[in-house]
Formats: structure tokens, C-alpha cells, sequence
């Protein structure tokens, strides 16, 4: 049934009957008595407003609410920059055992070597395919680990009594978590430019590097979508000025099983699990923002790690063994559960699942890439290889036919095809950073170019009903204007 | 072709400086940049008696798409953030010279000013900027 | 398992399409030198049915303990229709909602959960999630700094019956802007935060009080004393409370004798229908007042219309977020925790007012059951007198470390050891006892520990 014709869904308060609930999910009421310890001056006097409903009103309620998703599971999503790939079912079930699942956070190692062993293990895996030294599981997020990776730069020099160097240098093509992250360690950022080819402008890294550098945050491939080719040249530079290289790993699919950023000379990465290894977007989260290091930043990593002590036994590392840890970022060891998940993910894979990542994510968005272009679209950096995504940009189409990238976008959702990314990096006009992943196949692909084609010919001769996309979604375009000036930010029971 | 008032002074940033007859100084945002912008739907103004050095972040003007800086081109006090502007955010886009106005200060004397340029010189940047 | 579609045909027409004549030339960009040799440190691939035979057996290795620890992660009853919603590939699998025409389920559904926390925390407005109580309180603080426009020192006041492990987060976030987190002692007999513990900062610049309900010790502070202190004195109150007693205690919008309540709220959502699970994922929440909204961090969702005047929900305030504002932004996160949102608005959907209520009440009567038990057993007691809310420390004649490793060889987890933690507190253990307690359990806590109390050397 097309999402259009089912009814509008309501907020669930306004199924609400007073008396109504999942009764049978209650403890049983107690008398009085039980509570009556509880100061009096303390208790709450009126009941929160909460959804009087049945179970099954609520998982009809939740279950027609899933309906008008778009979801990996139902449609692709051509996101760049955020690796939509299939989320294998078993990482799901096996993370959910009942034994992980219920395991509590502050148990006794002995009651928790199953969990642990996993942990470590992913520790060492990750280590092995970023050619870093070590590895600390507990960011949350790719935000999160930025900041712990720029939090162990600023110790690091710190330590050696560099105190001048709170300089980050970032490209002007970066995402805004790093700026923003610099600035949360207390760090001044520095834009450089890259060139018309997409690479890092050497003279202006020169320029930009002193003695104020703390260190330099880069995307390899980068946010273009294509390889930094001078990455050996950029660290040699960098690091001549004393300062260290971060390397954001949202673009790790890419590269996953082929090149590792140890070996192209960056000191911390982050990872994000969410994204290259599999662990599911969730509508927002939870991510995992693991960060792995070179020795030199063994010393400042996040806690806790799993560590391995003689006989086989694995415990966690603490501020005895780290006592120059940047400090812990996550109440308790960060997000178990999709750390769990990344690492099924990691097994099914295996050393030769690696390789096959990186080859068949390339091969993909070049077989895109090729036929977009044959199409008539234009690609930003047209003389380069796509790497795991590359960006068009319909400048063209905006200057002509008064149709932007963001009418394409909706126009894409009506022809049941999730977005790629639009307007990121800033550097491009009008652009859509695309990015298929290895899990597509090639009909889906050519599906995504059939309806990029009927949509050009669309702009061109019925540009309305393109400027007006979406048609066929359960809402048309929203007022944003309207959002942000009469916020209207929860549910208020009408008088 | 983006309105630029002849009487008016220009900064880099894209603010315009008004001086008044009682020695103060009004400040808002151009013609180009409220369109750059989109439709307002927040602006931070500064309250009375605030101390700004030239170049200081003085208020927020919040669009959907983008929350701007606007830059002090002259040091000295605030005497008014426009109070109209809580209600009426809009009034930035569509009378960005007059009823949009963001703040008027007292210059400090012999305080510092940043680089003010005249219409035609900031009508020549805008086309710098647009090629 | 790679779980790529490709055929051999497959490969062989997209290489002609490119115009190459294998994959490896896709790669010819790179610098030689830098190319992988080989993954040796990765393990072989394994099929699903040899991952999930590994792991199943490495759960079994842990197994399922009796859990009496609290501390911040709390085993409550989930009702099956949560997970098995929460894991339906529409909101498993489904992406940030930044094309609302794509994501009302998942936008409706966080509009719906900003309402049932906002009204569960007595306050106006809530955010979409922070990655956990913990980081949330880190980033109340620099709200804090924010919003409290009157205060410049940048200086948190934060009771050492603030749950420890928020604070070192706090400290090791927040810190790197100039944050300074200062701890205020508390009263050995009550294990609350006295006000006059407060009295020597007034007069001073502070921006912010943490005040933790039911604090990390379980006891009851007197929270209407502590917020009217601190805004008699300029200062903002950050509230750190748990979500499952707030269907019995008073909320933090409503603390305080002037009317006024708390600034910000934050907590870890965990006890709403998320599972123990070794300590994540859970969720943060952050509530506040309205005219603090754009100050909050995080993504926010709001009600809106369409081109034909329909009712729909989109991400707003954006423009404080780190994709538009960059280095200025209020804050860098960008993904947070949004499945376990999706978790916590179907169990509150279930449970409601009452259910909730009851739990509060049921794991409340347990916690008293279990103190009663233990405490009376030879050699322990209570550490504090007064009202506490399903967690209570206790303290013993002799370390805890011996008794708990005796009681976990039984398969019972008896609380959280507080040596480390709060060593001026002697051998003391926190003790936690929700509704998936049944008096059985309890006796056989108690049983167990009588043996252990037999075998282990008492203090001299």
C-alpha cells in the first residue's frame, strides 16, 4: 500500500484513554504502605503526561510509524560519507544473547571473560587493519572519537612542554565535526585549501604549519571523494613541524583491506563503526567511534581497554596501567552492545572479507561514477578515480533549469531511492556526494541511474514537478521556516 | 542586484554602520547578506551596556540554513538591541536598512573602528565576490 | 562472508563500462608503497554458523549471574514488544532523519519521546539523545556556561554524592574548555550534600550545582534546599536524576520553593526498556526550560506542516549543530543514540504513568527487603540513616572484595565495592534491588553471604 493512501498516523497521546495501558506488563500495585518511607515533601503530586494505551494499540502505533521509514532494510541509500550497507541480521542476533544482554556493566572480569575475549580480540583487529599500534573502544560516536583523538595530540605535546601548540589545520572540505571538535579541545582551527584537483594545496600546508601546530585533521580519501596522492608528502611536512596527523576514518570503506592509515603516516584515527563495520544507524545512532593510535599516543588513550594478563584471563586497563590517559569519555566502557555487533561483523568478514570491502566498494562507485557521467552529469573532479563515492554536481542544471541539487534529492524519493548526500562538502557547488557501498548490486545501481536520467529530462521539460518533489511521500516538503520560528517542540494536551 | 543605500557605511563582513545625529551609531546586516541568509527566524541581540571591542561577535542572526556572526565594526557600548526583532525576526530580510536594524552603540573615544568602506567601494566588493 | 551480490558477469560488465580490465586498477591512484601485504593479524572468515557457535559459547562462559549492583545501570523488566519493534530494519536500519520526507516514523517517534521525557522531568523542551547520562552531564555543563549569561568563572560545583563516574567524564570533556568541576563533601551520618557545605562559595562566581536525586549513595538529598540556594545566588542547577523514580519522586522542573525548578535536566535513559548489556549502548537525555532551547545541544525535532498543510516533523535549530556552524557549534556531536530513543518511547508507551509508577514502587519495596535481609546478618548495617530510593550502601566488618568474589563463585553479583570509589567510607558496598527480585533471590543472597561472612577472616 503506498505510503500516501494510509491514514495520517497520530501522536500516540491522542489514542489515549484514561485507565488504559499494557496492564499485564505492571508489577503488582502495592499498598501504601510500601512507599510510605518516601518523604512526603519529596513525591511527586501530579502524574507525568505518558500514552494510555493497550499493547496492541502501541505496536500498531509503533509498527505503522516504521512504515513510513525509508531503511537500509527497504531501500538504497546512496549516503556519502556514511557507508550504508547491509546490516547483516546476525550481528544482531548474536549480539543479543541473553547472556550480553544482561550483563551488568560494573560485573567482575570472571564474569565476563566471554564478553571480554570479544573485546580484545576486536582491539586487535582493528589494530591490524589501520596499522596502528593500539586501540580503545570506548568513544561512542565519530564525534566522540575526534575528540578524543585531538584531546591525545594536546596531551601529548603538553607532556614534552609544548604548550604553544593549539593550532588544528583542516582542510575547508572537512566535515563540521572536526572544526567543531577542535574548538571543543580548546584548539583554534586553521581552513587550508585544496586544489582543482581535489588535493590538499601544498604551498598553503606549508604557509600554515609553525610552531603553533598542534596537528593537522585529513580524510584520506577525502571528503571529494578521491585520494590524497601526495599523503606521504602532507605527514612529511606535517610532522617536520612537530605536529601530529588525525585521520577521520568515515571514509575507511574505501580504503578497508588495502591501504592502512599507519601506514600512510597518521598518529590517531578514529573509526567509525557505524559506518564501516556495519553496526546499524538506528534513526541516529548508537555509533562507536573506536580510536586507534602509534605508540608515541599509547600513553593518552581513552579508558577503559582490555588488556590480556598471563593464563588467558582479560581484564580492563585502568588509570594504574594508563596513568596519563586523556581520561574516560563513557560511564562505563562505551557502547557494549554495538562494539559486539562490529565484531561478528569483523569475524564474518575475515582477512580475506577485508579486501573484498574496499575492491568491490571502489568497483561500484566507479561503475556509478562511469555511467553517470555517460548519462550527461556532471562529476566534480572528472580526470580523477572515484574512490568509494565521488560528488556530481548539477551547478549546470541550477544556472539552466532553476533545479537544484536538493530538487533532485526530493525528486530521488518519489522514485523510491533514499538521497546521496547533498550540499557536503561546502567546496562544491550544488553537489551529491554519492556513495554506494560493495553490498548493492549492479541493478540497483543502474535503477539509480535510470531514475537520475528521468529526472534530468524531467527538469528540462516539466521542471515543476521537480522543484515541487516530493509527490508520492507521506508529507510533501516541510516548512523549516515555520519549524524553527513557531517551535512547536512536544505534544500539548488541547484544553 | 542587491540594495546598497549611498549614505550608509560598509565593513568586509557585510555589516552596514549608520552614524546618528546623537552621536551614536546604528549597525546592521546588508541587503546581500540577509539574502545569503535566508528567512530569519532567530536573531541575538546585545542588551544595554555591553562592552564591545571592534571585531567581537555582537549578535546571532539564525536562518534554517545557517547561524551567522555579526561583527563589531566599532568598539564602544551598547545603548539598544532592537527589542522588534524578538517577535519579528523577518523584519532583517525585509527592511534589512530600516525596521531590521540590529544595535546601536556609542563608539568609545579614540576607540578603535575597522575598515569602513563607502557604497560604491562595498558595491565593488560584491561584485569581486559574485565573479 | 562480505555479503556482496556480485557474479562474476556482474564484475566483468561494470570493468568494461569503466573502461578497465580489473578491479585492481581502480586502485592505481595509490602509491604502490602503500598498499597492504596482508592482513595476517585478521582470523579466516567464518560462515554464520560458525560465528554464531563461537558465540554462543562465549556467552555461556559468562552466564547469568543474580545482579544485586546498581550504580547507574539498573535491570528492569522489558517487555518483549519493545525490542521487537526497535529491531524492525524500518528503525534498525534507517538513517539520520535529515530527509524528513523519508523519516516521520523515526522523527514522529523522537517528537513523541521529547513530550514523555519533557513531562517526565517536570520541564519544557528536551533534545533527541546525548550518548549517556554520564557525557550528558558533561554537557549540561557547558550549557550552563552558555546560558548563564550573569556568570563568567566557568566553575561547577559538583557533591561528591554525584555519581563518580559522571564526574570523571565531565572532568575529562568539559575540561579541555576551561571548565572547572569543584567537589563539595557531604555528611558522613546522612550521605547527603548539606547546604552549609554550599555556604562558603557565596559571594563567589559559580556558574553551575549539580544536584544528583536519588544520589549515588541511593539517600534522598533535600533537593528544594539546594536549588533554592543556588538561585538565590545566581547560579544554575544542573539536575541529575534517575527516570524510573520520577514516577514517584518529585521532578526537577518542580524542585525548589519558588516556583522557579531546575535549569537543565540530564540522566541516563537506561532504565526505560534498555538492557544491562555490559554498559551500552544506553542514551542521555537533556530536558530544560524554553528559553534556554537554543542553547541545549543535539538534535531536536519539531512539529511542522507540508506544502499542503499537512501535519509533518523535521530536525529544527539546526543551525547550532556542527554541520552548519562548524567551529562554533554548541556542541560536536552529531550521531547520538537514536535506537535506544526508539526503545525507551515504546516501554514508556507500555508502561505509562502507572506502570512506571508500580515498578518505582516494587523495585522501592524490594531494595527495603533486601536491606532488611542483609542487615540482618551478623556484621552489617547501614551507612546512612534517612529516606533513600532502591539503592542503600552498607557497611561491613570486613572487606568486601572476599565476600563478593565468594558470592560470585555462587552465581550472585552482590553490589558494587566501594573501597576504590570512597575509600573514607570503610568497607562499604552499594546494594541494588529492582523488581526482577523476588524473595527468593533475596534468601538466597542472604544465605550465600552468611557463608561467605563464615569463611572470610574477620577485621581484627
Amino acid at each position: 500500500m503506498r505510503a500516501q493512501e494510509r491514514n495520517h498516523e497520530k501522536v500516540i497521546f491522542e489514542y489515549s484513554h484514561p485507565g488504559r495501558g499494557a496492564t499485564d506488563q505492571w508489577p503488582e500495585e502495592l499498598p501504601a504502605s510500601a512507599t510510605a518511607d518516601l518523604p512526603q515533601q519529596l513525591r511527586r503530586t501530579r502524574r507525568p503526561v505518558l500514552p494510555e494505551v493497550s499493547e496492541l494499540e502501541t505496536v500498531r502505533h509503533f509498527t505503522r510509524l516504521s512504515h513510513l521509514n525509508f531503511s537500509i532494510d527497504t531501500h538504497f541509500y546512496p549516503l556519502g560519507s556514511c557507508t550504508m550497507k547491509y546490516n547483516p541480521k546476525a550481528c544482531n542476533q548474536y549480539a543479543m544473547l541473553p547472556e550480553f544482554l544482561g550483563r551488568h556493566p560494573l560485573a567482575p572480569e570472571s564474569h565476563g571473560q566471554g564478553f571480554l575475549t570479544c573485546m580484545y580480540e576486536l582491539q586487535e583487529m582493528l589494530k591490524e587493519v589501520t596499522g596502528m599500534q593500539a586501540v580503545a573502544l570506548s568513544p561512542m560516536a565519530g564525534a566522540h572519537g575526534e575528540f578524543a583523538g585531538v584531546a591525545m595530540i594536546r596531551a601529548y605535546h603538553r607532556s614534552r612542554g609544548d604548550l604553544a601548540r593549539n593550532e588544528i589545520i583542516v582542510p575547508e572540505a572537512a566535515h563540521g565535526t572536526n572544526p567543531a571538535t577542535a574548538t571543543m579541545c580548546g584548539c583554534v582551527v586553521r581552513e587550508i585549501p585544496v586544489n582543482d584537483e581535489g588535493d590538499i594545496d601544498l604551498e598553503a600546508l606549508r604557509a600554515a604549519v609553525g610552531p603553533n601546530t598542534a596537528g593537522i585533521m585529513l580524510t584520506n580519501p577525502s571528503t571529494l571523494g578521491v585520494f590524497e596522492r601526495r599523503i606521504e608528502e602532507v605527514a612529511r611536512i606535517v610532522h617536520t613541524a612537530g605536529g601530529l596527523l588525525y585521520y577521520d576514518g568515515a571514509n575507511l570503506n574505501a580504503i578497508l583491506g588495502k591501504v592502512r592509515p599507519g601506514d600512510m603516516g597518521f598518529d590517531v584515527i578514529h573509526m567509525n563503526l557505524h559506518k564501516t563495520f556495519s553496526t546499524p544507524h538506528g534513526g541516529g545512532g548508537p555509533g562507536a567511534g573506536a580510536v586507534g593510535v602509534s605508540a608515541r599516543l599509547r600513553p593518552f588513550l581513552p579508558l577503559p581497554i582490555v588488556g590480556l594478563e598471563e593464563g588467558n584471563r582479560y581484564r580492563w586497563l585502568t588509570e594504574k596501567d594508563f596513568p596519563q590517559s586523556i581520561g574516560r569519555l563513557s560511564g562505563f566502557m562505551g557502547n557494549a552492545g554495538v562494539l559486539l555487533r562490529a565484531y561478528i561483523y569483523m569475524r564474518m568478514l575475515g582477512r580475506e572479507g577485508m579486501s573484498q570491502v574496499g575492491e568491490y566498494a571502489t568497483l561500484n562507485a566507479n561503475y556509478l561514477l562511469s555511467r553517470l557521467k555517460n548519462a550527461g552529469f556532471d562529476a566534480a573532479y572528472p580526470s580523477r578515480r572515484a574512490s568509494h563515492e565521488f560528488i556530481i554536481t548539477l551547478k549546470r542544471q541550477a544556472r539552466e533549469l532553476d533545479v537544484t541539487a536538493m530538487d533532485f534529492a526530493k525528486r530521488l524519493l518519489d522514485h523510491g531511492f533514499h538521497a546521496p548526500t547533498t550540499y557536503f562538502p561546502l567546496l562544491v557547488p550544488e553537489c551529491l556526494l554519492i556513495e554506494p557501498t560493495e553490498t548493492e548490486s549492479k541493478d540497483i545501481l543502474d535503477a539509480f541511474v535510470s531514475a537520475m536520467t528521468q529526472i534530468q529530462q524531467e527538469a528540462e521539460q516539466e521542471p515543476e514537478r521537480v522543484t515541487s518533489a516530493p509527490h508520492t511521500m507521506p508529507v510533501r516538503r516541510l516548512d523549516d521556516v515555520r519549524a524553527a520560528k513557531q517551535l512547536d517542540l512536544r505534544w500539548k494536551p488541547t484544553a | 542586484m542587491s540594495n546598497v543605500p549611498p549614505d550608509l557605511q560598509y565593513t568586509k563582513t557585510h555589516e552596514w554602520v549608520r552614524r546618528l545625529p546623537d552621536g551614536t551609531v546604528e549597525i546592521g546586516i546588508t541587503d546581500h547578506a540577509q539574502h545569503a541568509l535566508g528567512d530569519l527566524v532567530f536573531v541575538d541581540v546585545p542588551e544595554a551596556g555591553r562592552a564591545l571591542k571592534v571585531g567581537d561577535p555582537a549578535a546571532v542572526v539564525e536562518s534554517v540554513k545557517a547561524a551567522s556572526d555579526v561583527y563589531a565594526p566599532v568598539s564602544g557600548e551598547v545603548t539598544q538591541g532592537n527589542p522588534g526583532l524578538a517577535a519579528e525576526p523577518e523584519a532583517v530580510n525585509t527592511d534589512p536598512y530600516g525596521k531590521g536594524w540590529l544595535m546601536r552603540l556609542r563608539p568609545a573615544p579614540g576607540g578603535a573602528t575597522a575598515e569602513l568602506m563607502s557604497a560604491p567601494e562595498y558595491q565593488k566588493l560584491l561584485q569581486t565576490e559574485a565573479a | 562472508m562480505a555479503f556482496i551480490p556480485h557474479t562474476p558477469a556482474d564484475v566483468e560488465a561494470m570493468l568494461a563500462t569503466i573502461g578497465v580490465s580489473s578491479i585492481e586498477q581502480l586502485f592505481d591512484e595509490i602509491p604502490a608503497s602503500l598498499r597492504v601485504k596482508s592482513l595476517a593479524g585478521v582470523p579466516v572468515e567464518l560462515n554464520e554458523m560458525q560465528i554464531g557457535r563461537l558465540m554462543s559459547e562465549r556467552a555461556r562462559t559468562d552466564g547469568r549471574p543474580l545482579c544485586f549492583i546498581g550504580a547507574g545501570a539498573y535491570e528492569h523488566h522489558i517487555p518483549s514488544a519493545v525490542w521487537a519493534i526497535t529491531t524492525r530494519g524500518e528503525f534498525y536500519s534507517a538513517y539520520t532523519p535529515y530527509q524528513a520526507e523519508a523519516s516521520q516514523g523515526t522523527l514522529q517517534l523522537i517528537y513523541e519521546y521529547q513530550s514523555m521525557i519533557a513531562s517526565l522531568t517536570g520541564m519544557d523542551v528536551s533534545n533527541a539523545s546525548l550518548y549517556d547520562g554520564a557525557s550528558a552531564v558533561a554537557e549540561a555543563s557547558l550549557m550552563a556556561v552558555r546560558a548563564n549569561r550573569k556568570s563568567k568563572s566557568l566553575r561547577i560545583l559538583i557533591p561528591r554524592t554525584v555519581n563518580s563516574m559522571y564526574r570523571r567524564v565531565a572532568v575529562a570533556t568539559a575540561g579541555n574548555q576551561g571548565l572547572r568541576f569543584e567537589d563539595i563533601p557531604y555528611s558522613p551520618e546522612s550521605g547527603l550534600t548539606p547546604v552549609e557545605a554550599l555556604k562558603k562559595y557565596e559571594g563567589e562566581d559559580i556558574t553551575a550545582l549539580v544536584i544528583q536525586q536519588p544520589n549515588f549513595f541511593g539517600q534522598l538529598e533535600d533537593v528544594d534546599a539546594l536549588t533554592d540556594w543556588a538561585h538565590a545566588h545566581g547560579i544554575f542547577v544542573i539536575a541529575v536524576v534517575n527516570p524510573t523514580s520520577l514516577a514517584l519522586l518529585r521532578p526537577p522542573g518542580e524542585w525548589g520553593t519558588t516556583g522557579k525548578g531546575a535549569d537543565i535536566v540530564v540522566g541516563d535513559g537506561q532504565p526505560l526498556g534498555v538492557p544491562l548489556s555490559s554498559g551500552g549502548p544506553y542514551f542521555g537525555f537533556m530536558t530544560t526550560r524554553m528559553e534556554y532551547v537554543r542553547q541545549m545541544p543535539g538534535r531536536i525535532v519539531g512539529r511542522t506542516v507540508d506544502l499542503n498543510g499537512r501535519e509533518g516533523f523535521t530536525l529544527t535549530l539546526q543551525a547550532r549543530e556542527q554541520h552548519i556552524r562548524r567551529a562554533k557549534a554548541t556542541s560536536n556531536i552529531c550521531t547520538n543514540q537514536g535506537l535506544l530513543v526508539t526503545a525507551a518511547t515504546i516501554y514508556m508507551s507500555l508502561m505509562g504513568a502507572v506502570g512506571l509508577e508500580r515498578t518505582a514502587a516494587a523495585s522501592h519495596a524490594r531494595a527495603k527487603d533486601l536491606v532488611a535481609a542483609l542487615t540482618a546478618v551478623k556484621g552489617v548495617r547501614r551507612a546512612f540513616v534517612g529516606p533513600y530510593f532502591h539503592e542503600v550502601v552498607l557497611l561491613f566488618d570486613r572487606p568486601v572484595a572476599p565476600i563478593l568474589t565468594s558470592l560470585a563463585s555462587r552465581g550472585i553479583l552482590g553490589g558494587l565495592d566501594l573501597s576504590e570509589l570512597y575509600p573514607e567510607l570503610g568497607y562499604a558496598l552499594l546494594v541494588c534491588a529492582t523488581e526482577t527480585k523476588s524473595l527468593s533471590d533475596i534468601n538466597s543472597y542472604v544465605t550465600a553471604l552468611g557463608d561467605a561472612m563464615q569463611s572470610a577472616v574477620r577485621a581484627a
